[in-house]
């Protein structure tokens, strides 16, 4: 390949470019070790029998079928249904009435903003210590009504193993959200005003212009929220360590929660890893379809 | 506006047409209390104090002695104002063995957020520069395995990440966790800073480089004091995300290291002793603190912000 | 009875007027252009007409029903948006029927409005698509055609051919006179295009800081502009303007500068009075060579020559004064020629130096 001229060599390819490349070793090392190499680790391992170490002994999938098993583990599942779908249709549905609200040339504005969206500045375990009060039966919102004269009344969702987990549910959807109303109030002002314009000329009430127009028009900021949403929701474990520890009785486990304390308490390597990777299948089931439908598609 | 009798003189005998003065004039009426308003504010004013109630709630409970909590509900306003809870949550409050309050996980979070945030940001801006003007073959494969990485729940990296801390030291110490906090806030990052580095004009990168400046120089002298809008955007998330941070905490330090939201649930969710609500309220207000602060100051950045980094979740 | 007529209408965003006092009558059929640079409050006029901007003050008028306080569905007008602004999730047979669905009108009536709709505008083949799959000119088409079907009196255009490229508008300007043709209707239509307007407009209306500085037919707007404003806004290239003063000292009305003495006796003045002025001549105008007995006349040497296909642009200095000449470009002269320029004064334009008027 190379007419060897001597004096005037280009210079090697891996020198070329080389602060850049160094610049960029961090993102390589994380890229490379962490996210890519950290992953296929743990799902390694996950076929393995670890216990307090990690170990190479291979059992196949002993780990899987203890997991889904497992009564704690099926109830963290379903808690994680729930509250998944539940959180998703609340925080879209008043996420979006709350963004189309103050779409309408509202006065204070940015005070109103402000108000729906500072929950989110706050922690989970902040956020789930605040509930843990508000819900307290003895102190909280139950006596209020009881001493209102409502005798009888009973709202104790963090103490009743049933509902527990829509206990969890108030807490979350007050911290989140305001973040879905400013990605649909960024939607709906990315909307070409001429669209509004059009539809009044032809006469078409407001919340049909809404419904038939708008809305379809924001398909993607729909879908790039929900996909937010839901990588959230799957990573769900502070809250519910804040605001329940995982009980009453175990009612209200969550996935991430099981992870943490097979890894770290129970000293169950394995069932630590399965479950985690079992974490990952799920993200994977929501954003890989995502993705395709996203960047797959403009190629 | 004129006299009104003026007005009549001058329609009657002019054509009618010409001067049509009868009949609606200037704006629409508008009723500041129409249904539509009412119903408007209304909704957005009884959502808003859906909102506000729960730091309401919490000021009042951390103002109030036990005594008047045990008597009183919780959305009574305190009839008498003690500080002595706050005081007790910030120097004495016992976690464990330990009784030297919050401060001490204050103190902790400080330590550990600002180094966090100078670290993170500075890599990935680095990051995002290179990536933005100065591709290099495999470049773009790393950046896809890192936003991809982005949506991997950290609990399928957390144990590599003890190992790979175990074996060069750093395990339970903070910057154990500092180095934690830069990997997980790269993907986000990077990808905030590349893509505003790619909106600067590419003339201005091909001039710099025509004129002789190198990788380094055009970082530092141009896009950098370019970049200062976006620097605020991602300490604001920055210092947001790693403060409110509680699993990479409780995973990656131990009780005397721990930040402070790992501690002020250790103290809120202590089984031993009795309750103490009033003291945990002002704990709970004291840890929301810093985050709240930032989010009053900063404002439209924080939307920014939170716009960019809500993939990280 | 004018089909529609504006009144002392005045529209402010705060605390800044956007329209001032405007009135304006447009007869029925006519094709209404505003014509303006960007921020001259044409489109907000428009906007006002449509019923989608309040107005602060004044009355509006349309078929003589007082419309001031109406909605824009009741008001019996159709609007076609720069933006086109389709709806992107229906086909376009469901963009045309949409407003009729839901003002309840009947279905064959529908269905008989849009095969006449689709007829006029050649639409057919596209009913059925979405407005992503066409081109810039069939929406623009469409959008056309959503308002074409709301059976309306009053057409209202607010640029509608800014977003496409120069051969398609040019065939657009032609179909929608053609439109006009056809229909009859009024329209008024909103553009900072001056060669939309002159060939489309019956009678245009310039635009300024929120009011009209001229409303007529477009050949008298550029003969006799009444303001400097429209002569330099109207006409490309520009018209020339020599700075100068009108004098009378020898009894007949002469217009002087350095180097330049024009006799005005063919001008037909408005108002004369000596004094600081500026003397506007447009390109096409001027002779080079030609020969003919100009009233005024004159050497000028040849700095530039920009040809442009069928004319050539002159550049020529007289008396230390820009002066471009159009010409065909058999006659061009080349660079550095000295040349001799002539016009009559008949077809100038003066104004008074300081405020700009027509003298």
């Amino acid at each position: 390949m190379s007419i060897s001229g001597n004096e005037v060599r280009r210079p090697s390819r891996l020198f070329r470019n080389l602060s850049a490349k160094i610049a960029s070793i961090p993102m390589i090392l994380t890229a490379l070790f962490v996210f890519l190499g950290g992953t296929l680790w743990t799902v390694l391992y996950s076929f393995t029998n670890s216990k307090l170490l990690p170990r190479l002994k291979f059992v196949g999938l002993d780990q899987y079928e203890r997991l889904w098993s497992a009564p704690r583990w099926l109830t963290s599942i379903e808690n994680l249904l729930v509250y998944g779908v539940l959180s998703l249709i609340f925080s879209l549905v008043i996420g979006f009435l709350l963004a189309a609200l103050l779409d309408q040339k509202i006065r204070f504005e940015g005070v109103f903003r402000t108000i729906f969206l500072y929950p989110f500045a706050l922690s989970f375990v902040v956020t789930g210590l605040t509930w843990q009060w508000i819900l307290n039966p003895d102190f909280g919102v139950q006596r209020l009504v009881r001493n209102a004269g409502w005798e009888s009344f009973t709202f104790n969702p963090l103490y009743d193993q049933r509902i527990v987990i829509y206990g969890i549910l108030i807490a979350g959807l007050w911290q989140g959200t305001g973040l879905v109303m400013c990605l649909m109030l960024a939607g709906l002002r990315g909307i070409d005003e001429d669209i509004w314009k059009a539809a009044r000329v032809d006469g078409i009430p407001m919340w049909k212009t809404y419904m038939f127009i708008v809305i379809p028009m924001m398909r993607p900021v729909f879908i790039t929220t929900l996909v937010i949403i839901a990588s959230g929701i799957v990573r769900l474990y502070d809250l519910v360590v804040a605001q329940t520890s995982g009980g009453p009785g175990g009612a209200s486990e969550v996935p991430a929660k099981y992870v943490y304390d097979y890894m770290f308490l129970a000293q169950n390597l394995g069932q630590g890893f399965a479950a985690s990777t079992m974490m990952l299948v799920t993200v994977a089931i929501v954003v890989v379809p995502w993705a395709y439908l996203e960047f797959g598609r403009r190629r | 506006m004129s006299n009104p009798g003026t007005l009549a003189a001058a329609v009657v005998g002019a054509d009618a047409f010409r001067a049509p003065l009868e009949g609606p004039r200037g704006a629409r009426p508008r009723r500041a209390l129409s249904r539509r308003n009412i119903f408007l504010y209304g909704t957005l004013i009884v959502v808003a104090l859906y909102y506000l109630v729960p730091l309401y709630v919490m000021i009042v409970t951390s103002l109030k002695g036990m005594p008047e909590i045990r008597l009183g509900n919780i959305f009574a306003p305190p009839v008498e104002i003690t500080f002595e809870p706050w005081v007790k949550a910030w120097a004495t409050a016992c976690t464990g063995l330990n009784c030297d309050g919050l401060s001490r996980g204050f103190w902790n979070s400080v330590r550990i957020t600002v180094p966090s945030v100078i670290f993170s940001i500075a890599v990935a801006s680095v990051n995002g520069y290179a990536l933005a003007n100065w591709r290099f073959k495999g470049a773009d494969t790393f950046f896809t395995i890192l936003i991809v990485g982005a949506f991997i729940p950290y609990q399928v990296m957390i144990y590599p990440i003890v190992i790979l801390l175990r074996e060069i030291g750093l395990y339970g110490t903070l910057w154990g966790l500092i180095i934690v906090h830069s990997i997980f806030g790269m993907p986000i990052l990077t990808l905030l800073f590349r893509n505003y580095f790619a909106s600067v004009p590419e003339e201005l990168f091909k001039a710099a480089r025509v004129d002789g400046a190198g990788f380094w120089r055009i970082y530092f002298v141009i896009m950098l004091p370019m970049a200062l809008p976006i620097f605020v955007v991602a300490i604001i998330l920055q210092i947001t995300g790693i403060w409110n941070d509680f699993l990479f905490g409780v995973i990656y330090t131990k009780p005397d290291t721990y930040p402070m939201t790992v501690q002020l649930n250790n103290i809120v969710n202590s089984v031993q002793g009795v309750k103490e609500y009033n003291v945990n309220m002002a704990a709970t207000i004291l840890t929301g603190l810093v985050p709240l602060i930032v989010y009053f100051v900063s404002g439209k950045l924080f939307v920014r912000g939170i716009a960019a980094g809500a993939v990280k979740g | 009875m004018p089909s529609v007529a504006v009144r002392n209408l005045s529209l402010n965003f705060g605390a800044v007027p956007v329209l001032k006092n405007l009135d304006l009558d447009i007869e029925e059929g006519e094709f209404l252009v505003l014509l303006g640079p960007s921020g001259c409050g044409k489109s907000t006029l428009l906007n006002c007409i449509a019923g989608l901007l309040d107005v602060s003050d004044g009355q509006i008028f349309i078929k003589g029903k007082n419309v001031t306080w109406e909605e824009p569905k009741d008001r019996g007008i159709g609007m076609v948006f720069q933006s086109y602004a389709l709806y992107p999730q229906m086909t376009v047979k469901g963009n045309l029927t949409f407003g009729l669905k839901n003002a309840g009108v009947a279905r064959d009536e529908i269905a008989r409005r849009i095969a006449r709709t689709a007829e006029i505008l050649q639409i057919e083949p596209l009913l059925d698509r979405k407005p992503a799959q066409l081109s810039g000119g069939q929406r623009q088409r469409v959008a056309i055609g959503r308002a074409l079907v709301r059976d309306v009196d009053v057409f209202l255009f607010d640029e509608p051919l800014s977003n496409l490229d120069a051969k398609l508008r040019s065939e657009l300007r032609v179909e929608i006179k053609r439109l006009h043709q056809k229909l009859a209707n009024t329209m008024i239509y909103v553009t900072h295009d001056q060669i939309e307007a002159m060939t489309l407009a019956d009678r245009i209306a310039v635009m300024k800081g929120g009011l009209i500085q001229q409303l007529d037919h477009p050949q008298e707007i550029y003969k006799r502009p009444v303001n400097r404003y429209v002569a330099g806004f109207i006409g490309s290239p520009g018209m020339n303007f020599l700075d100068g003063a009108v004098s009378t000292d020898t009894g007949a009305p002469r217009f002087k500068a350095e180097g330049i003495d024009i006799p005005l006796d063919n001008y037909r003045f408005e108002n004369a009075r000596p004094g600081a002025a500026v003397f506007g001549i447009r390109p096409e105008h001027i002779g080079i060579n030609s020969g003919d007995d100009w009233p005024f006349s004159a050497a000028a040497s040849v700095e530039i020559v920009e040809p442009m296909g069928s004319d050539t642009l002159v550049w020529t200095r007289l008396g230390g004064q820009n002066l471009t000449i159009r010409v065909s470009s058999e006659r061009a002269p080349r660079t550095g020629d000295q040349v001799s320029v002539g016009f009559d004064p008949m077809n100038a334009s003066l104004f008074d130096a300081a405020s700009g008027v027509r003298l």
